[in-house]
C-alpha cells in the first residue's frame, strides 16, 4: 500500500531545505509559493528522504479568483506519494509558474496541456506550444469564464480564421 | 534434344493451320491450309494477332481468377469466409471490382508530371506480359523459344522497377519517392543472387533456352538444385515485392508507396501488373525448377503446368499471409550476406558435379541430388546461424540486483511523517479555503 | 565525389493506416533514417474534461467509456474509484468483485488488441490481427451478457456495478477463459519464435528505466524495463490485496520486451479472474439508493485515484464544490504521457521501425486527445 505524506509533515520537511517556500498545508496537501516550485521539486526528487522520482499527474483548476496547479508525486523507492499545490494568478491576472520539465520530463506534455486548456504559462518549458488545439485558438476552454464561441463567429473574424486555417 | 519440340511452337501450329503446305510445315503434316495459296502474309498477320490475344487475355483472365483465389485463401487463412456474395463462391467479385475501378474518378495531382504520370501504368504492365513470350505452357504451346530465354527473363523483369521509379517521381510525392528508392535498392540487391542461382540450373541443362531446360529435367531441378531453388524463390519474391519483402508498398509504413496518388484504372493497371508479375514468377519457377509441363501420361502437359503453377501460387500466397515484413536494412543484408554466399556455394558444388558427370542421365541427377541436399541443409543452417538474431538469455530481472530499486513490502523509515492513504475521510482540506 | 543530400520532411498522418487513429507525426528523414520527429495531437480532441463539468457524476461514466475505447471497463473503474474516494462511498463486495472481473477481462482484450496491431505494424497482412480480434470478440460477447453493451459498457456505478451478472454469464466466462489461454498459446507459438518478429523488434527503441520513470511512463512499458511497479501490487485498490498474481518483468526494455510483457500479463489476468470467481460472494451489487443516491453530491474537496490500466497508470483527479457535477475533472491519461519519449525512441532509428515503436507504446488516440 502506497503511503501518503500528510501535508503538515511534508510542509515541515520542505521548510527544512527550502525555507519560506511553503504557504500552508492541510490534509495531504501542501501549498507552495509559485516561485519556489523548481527548488522544492528539485529537492523532493533528489533528497534521500523523499526520492519522488515519478510525477504522476500535473493539472490545474480554475477557482474563479485564482488558479491552482496540482502536482501528484510518487516515490518508487519509498512507495510513498505526496500532493503539491500552488496558487497562481490571484485576481485573474495572467498566471505563470516555473516549469518542472527539467526535473521530470513527464511534465512535458502535461504542462503543454495545462497551458493549452487552462492558460497557465510555464516559464522555462522547452517547447511551450498548444497541444490539443491549434495555435491561435481563441481562449483556453477549461477556464470557467470561457464562452463557447459560435463557430460562424470564429471564422468570420479574419485574424482568427487565418490562424484556424493553418494547422500550426 | 527432341527436334519436334522445337518446331512445335504455338506460332508454327497456328501458322501452318492457316497457311498449309509451306516450307516449314511439312514436318507437321499440314497438307492444305485454311487459306488459299499465296496468302501467307495474311496467315502471318492472323497468327500474330491470335497469339497476342491468347496470351494477353489468358493472363488477364488468370489475374481475375488469381485475385479471387487469393482473397478466398486470405479468408481461409484468417478464419473468415472471404468474398462470397457475387456469383458462386464470390467468383464474380473481382469482375465487380474491375468494373468499379473503371468507373472511378481519375485524379491527377496538380504537381504531377502529367506525361510520365500517365505513362507509368502502361509501362509497368509490359514487362510482366513479355515474360510469357518465352514460357512453355505445354507441349508445343509457347510463343517463342529464345535461345537466351533465361537472360531475356532477367532483363525484362528488371524493367518493372523503372516504371515504379517513373510513377513515384512523376507523382511528386515524398512517400512515393521513398518507396521507389526502396524498390531500386531491392532490384539491385536481389538481381544478383537471382541470376547466380540460375547459373546452377543453366549448367545442368547446358542451355539458356527454357524449352531445353524443361527437356533436360529428367527429375525436377528442385530436387537436384535445392539451394538454387531456395535462393531463386526468395529473390523472386523480393523482385515482385511480395510480403515479407513488400517494402515498396508497405501498407503500415508508406500507406501505398508509389501507388499513393494513383486512382481509377491507372491504379487498376498497377494492381493488374502486380498480379501478372505473381503469375509470371510462378510460371518461371515452375519451368525452371518443377520441370514445367512434364508429367505422367495420359494427363495432358498443359494440365501439369497449370497444377504446378497453382501450387507455386499457393505457396506465394501462404508466405504473404503468414510472415511479417522485414526492414530494408535487414532485407539488403539478407541478400548480400546470406543469399549471395549460398549461390556461390551452389555454383561451386554444381560445377564439381558437372565435372564428374558432364551429361547427366536421370540416375546421375539423383546422385547429384544426394550430394546437393546435405550441402544445402548445412549451408542454410550456417547462414541462418550467421544472420539470425540471438535469443534473450533471460527475461526476468535478477531479484538480487534489480535494475531500479523499488520499495519492498515494509513501511519505509520515515513512517512517522506519513499517514495511510486509506485514511481519506479524515482529510478536511478543501482547496478553496485551505492553506495559508 | 560526395553526393549532396538533404533531409526530407514527410507528414505521416492524420490519415495513415497505422497511426492507431488520427495522429500526425512530422518526420524528417535522411534516407531511411529518422532525424527528427514532431508529434502533433488533437485530431480527436472532444473536450471530455469540459463536458464532464456539466454532467452528473453518474452520467460521466459514459464519457469515460469513450476515452480509451478499447479499455472502457478500466476507465470506468478508475473514474468510479475517484468518485468513491471523493464522496466516501463504501462499495458493495459483490459489485467490487464483478468490476474486477470485468476490468481484468478488459485488460486481456486491450493487450490482445495491442499485440495484434503491433504485428499489423510489423507488416503481417492482417492474419495475427484477426486472430487477436477474434478472441477479443469473445470477450466483448461476455460483456454483452454482463451489461448489454460491447464497447462503451458504462457498467460501473459509484459503489459497485449497475446490475448483477445473469446466470448464464458464469459458464460462458469459464469457457471464455480457457479459450483465451488457447489463443494466447497460439499467438505465442506464432510470434515468439518467429525469426522475423524477433529480428524486427529486438534491440529497437531501448529506453533505460531511469529515463522511463523520469518521463512518468508506467504500465507494461515500465515493466518491460525491469522495474517492478504495478499499482495492483504496490497500491492495491478494490480487492487486489486478496489476489495472488505474478508481476511479469522483462529486462530488455525494447519492443519485443513490451510485447512479451503484455502477453504474459494477459495470462496473469486469466489467473486473477479465476481467483475472483472463487472468492465472489452473493449479495447486492451496489449500495441502496438511500446510501448512494443516483444524484451524488460529494462534499467539497478533491480526490485523485489511479489504477493500473492496460496502458499504464490511469488516474482521475476530481474536484467537487458540493454540487451535482464535478467542478473539475482531470484525466491522467497514460496514452498521452507514454508518448513523452517518442522522440528519444524514434530518432536515429529506421523508417521501418517507426510504426512498430509507435505500436509498441500501445496508445489509443481517444485517450491521448480525450
Amino acid at each position: 500500500m502506497t503511503t501518503v505524506w500528510s501535508g503538515k509533515a511534508l510542509a515541515e520537511a520542505i521548510e527544512e531545505f527550502a525555507p519560506g517556500s511553503v504557504q500552508g498545508s492541510s490534509g495531504t496537501d501542501v501549498w507552495l509559493k509559485a516561485e519556489s516550485i523548481s527548488v522544492v521539486c528539485e529537492g523532493l526528487k533528489q533528497r534521500p528522504e523523499f526520492k519522488f522520482d515519478l510525477l504522476n499527474s500535473l493539472t490545474a483548476v480554475d477557482y474563479i479568483d485564482h488558479y491552482e496547479v496540482v502536482y501528484h508525486l510518487t516515490s518508487l523507492p519509498m512507495n510513498a506519494s505526496a500532493v503539491l499545490k500552488s496558487r497562481v494568478g490571484m485576481g485573474r491576472t495572467e498566471p505563470s509558474v516555473p516549469s518542472v520539465v527539467s526535473i521530470w520530463r513527464g511534465a512535458d506534455y502535461q504542462e503543454r496541456e495545462v497551458w493549452d486548456l487552462m492558460g497557465i504559462r510555464f516559464d522555462g518549458h522547452p517547447n511551450h506550444k498548444r497541444i490539443m488545439l491549434w495555435e491561435g485558438f481563441p481562449g483556453h476552454p477549461l477556464r470557467k469564464d470561457y464562452v463557447t464561441y459560435d463557430q460562424s463567429i470564429v471564422t468570420s473574424i479574419p485574424e482568427i480564421s487565418k490562424n484556424a486555417g493553418s494547422d500550426e | 534434344m527432341d527436334q519436334s519440340f522445337l518446331d512445335n511452337s504455338l506460332w508454327r501450329n497456328i501458322y501452318c493451320l492457316l497457311a498449309g503446305d509451306s516450307a516449314g510445315c511439312s514436318a507437321r503434316d499440314y497438307a492444305s491450309g485454311l487459306l488459299p495459296g499465296g496468302m501467307e502474309w495474311l496467315a502471318f498477320a492472323i497468327t500474330a494477332l491470335a497469339i497476342i490475344g491468347l496470351v494477353i487475355n489468358g493472363v488477364l483472365g488468370g489475374v481475375i481468377v488469381l485475385i479471387w483465389g487469393e482473397r478466398r485463401l486470405f479468408g481461409r487463412f484468417q478464419s473468415r469466409t472471404g468474398p462470397n456474395r457475387w456469383g458462386p463462391f464470390g467468383m464474380l467479385t473481382s469482375v465487380a471490382d474491375a468494373i468499379k475501378t473503371m468507373f472511378k474518378e481519375d485524379v491527377v495531382p496538380v504537381d504531377a508530371d502529367r506525361i510520365l504520370f500517365n505513362l507509368a501504368p502502361i509501362l509497368i504492365a509490359t514487362p510482366a506480359l513479355l515474360v510469357f513470350a518465352v514460357i512453355p505452357f505445354g507441349i508445343g504451346t509457347y510463343v517463342a523459344d529464345l535461345n537466351v530465354g533465361v537472360l531475356f527473363i532477367m532483363a525484362v523483369t528488371s524493367l518493372t522497377t523503372l516504371s515504379v521509379l517513373t510513377a513515384a517521381w512523376s507523382s511528386a510525392n515524398r512517400i512515393a519517392i521513398l518507396s521507389a528508392l526502396r524498390s531500386v535498392a531491392l532490384l539491385i540487391s536481389y538481381e544478383i543472387p537471382m541470376a547466380l542461382a540460375l547459373v546452377g540450373v543453366i549448367m545442368l541443362a547446358g542451355s539458356l533456352s527454357l524449352g531445353q531446360i524443361v527437356q533436360a529435367q529428367g527429375i525436377p531441378f528442385i530436387l537436384v538444385q535445392p539451394l538454387a531453388f531456395f535462393v531463386f524463390f526468395i529473390a523472386a519474391m523480393a523482385e515482385m515485392a511480395r510480403a515479407p519483402f513488400d517494402l515498396t508498398e508497405a501498407e503500415s509504413e508508406l500507406a501505398a508507396g508509389y501507388l499513393n496518388d494513383y486512382a481509377s484504372m491507372k491504379f487498376g493497371l498497377f494492381f493488374l501488373a502486380e498480379f501478372m508479375a505473381e503469375i509470371s514468377t510462378a510460371a518461371i519457377v515452375t519451368t525452371l525448377f518443377l520441370s514445367g509441363w512434364k508429367g505422367w501420361e495420359p494427363i495432358p502437359s498443359h494440365f501439369w503446368f497449370m497444377a504446378k503453377l497453382i501450387l507455386v501460387l499457393f505457396v506465394i500466397i501462404w508466405f504473404r499471409m503468414t510472415l511479417p515484413r522485414l526492414r530494408i536494412d535487414q532485407v539488403l543484408k539478407f541478400a548480400w550476406k546470406g543469399l549471395f554466399e549460398l549461390t556461390l556455394i551452389n555454383i561451386v558444388v554444381t560445377a564439381i558435379l558437372i565435372g564428374i558427370w558432364p551429361q547427366p542421365t536421370t540416375a546421375q541427377l539423383w546422385m547429384m541430388a544426394a550430394v546437393n541436399w546435405p550441402v544445402a541443409i548445412i549451408s542454410i543452417w550456417l547462414v541462418s546461424r550467421l544472420l539470425g538474431t540471438a535469443k534473450y538469455e533471460k527475461a526476468s530481472p535478477d531479484s538480487d540486483s534489480p535494475v531500479y530499486s523499488v520499495a519492498t513490502e515494509s513501511i519505509p523509515k520515515t513512517s512517522e511523517y506519513i499517514t495511510n492513504s486509506t485514511d481519506v475521510s479524515s482529510v478536511e482540506a478543501v482547496s478553496k479555503e485551505g492553506g495559508a | 565525389m560526395a553526393i549532396k543530400t538533404q533531409p526530407v520532411t514527410v507528414n505521416l498522418g492524420p490519415q495513415h493506416p497505422s497511426t492507431h487513429g488520427v495522429f500526425r507525426m512530422r518526420v524528417m528523414f535522411d534516407g531511411e533514417e529518422i532525424v527528427d520527429v514532431e508529434p502533433i495531437f488533437g485530431y480527436l480532441h472532444r473536450g471530455s474534461e469540459k463536458l464532464a463539468e456539466e454532467r452528473t457524476y453518474t452520467q460521466i461514466v459514459t464519457l469515460t467509456d469513450r476515452m480509451d475505447y478499447v479499455s472502457s471497463m478500466l476507465n470506468n473503474q478508475a473514474y468510479i474509484l475517484a468518485v468513491e474516494k471523493l464522496a466516501g462511498i463504501e462499495p458493495s463486495p459483490r459489485g467490487v468483485w464483478l468490476r474486477m472481473i470485468a476490468s481484468e477481462l478488459q485488460r486481456i482484450a486491450s493487450h490482445l488488441v495491442a499485440t495484434g496491431f503491433l504485428l499489423q505494424d510489423l507488416g503481417a497482412l492482417g492474419t495475427p490481427l484477426i486472430y487477436a480480434m477474434r478472441e477479443r470478440e469473445n470477450i466483448l460477447d461476455l460483456f454483452e451478457i454482463i451489461c448489454g453493451a460491447r464497447i462503451t459498457n458504462s457498467y460501473l456505478r459509484p459503489g459497485g456495478v449497475f446490475m448483477d451478472a445473469p446466470q448464464e454469464f458464469w459458464p460462458a466466462l469459464d469457457r471464455g477463459l480457457s479459450d483465451i489461454v488457447n489463443t494466447l498459446d497460439e499467438l505465442e507459438e506464432y510470434l515468439s519464435g518467429n525469426e522475423i518478429v524477433f529480428s524486427r523488434t529486438k534491440g529497437t527503441a531501448v529506453l533505460s528505466p531511469e529515463l522511463l520513470i523520469n518521463a512518468s511512463i508506467t504500465g507494461p512499458m515500465l515493466r518491460a524495463s525491469g522495474v517492478d511497479w504495478d499499482l495492483r501490487h504496490r497500491n492495491p485498490y478494490d480487492y487486489y490485496e486478496k489476489i495472488k498474481f505474478e508481476r511479469k518483468l522483462h529486462t530488455a526494455s525494447d519492443n519485443y520486451a513490451r510485447y512479451w510483457v503484455r502477453v504474459q500479463e494477459a495470462r496473469e489476468s486469466v489467473k486473477i479472474i479465476r481467483q475472483c470467481i472463487d472468492q465472489i460472494e452473493p449479495g447486492p451489487v451496489r449500495p441502496s439508493f438511500d446510501d448512494v443516491p443516483r444524484l451524488l453530491r460529494p462534499p467539497a474537496g478533491d480526490a485523485y485515484a489511479a489504477i493500473e490500466g492496460s496502458k499504464g497508470e490511469l488516474g482521475f483527479y476530481l474536484v467537487s464544490d458540493g454540487g451535482i457535477a464535478p467542478y473539475r475533472m482531470h484525466v491522467r491519461s497514460s496514452s498521452l504521457i507514454n508518448l513523452t519519449l517518442l522522440r528519444d525512441m524514434l530518432i536515429g532509428g529506421q523508417f521501418g521501425d517507426l510504426f512498430v515503436t509507435f505500436g509498441s507504446v500501445d496508445l489509443n488516440m481517444g485517450e491521448v486527445d480525450r
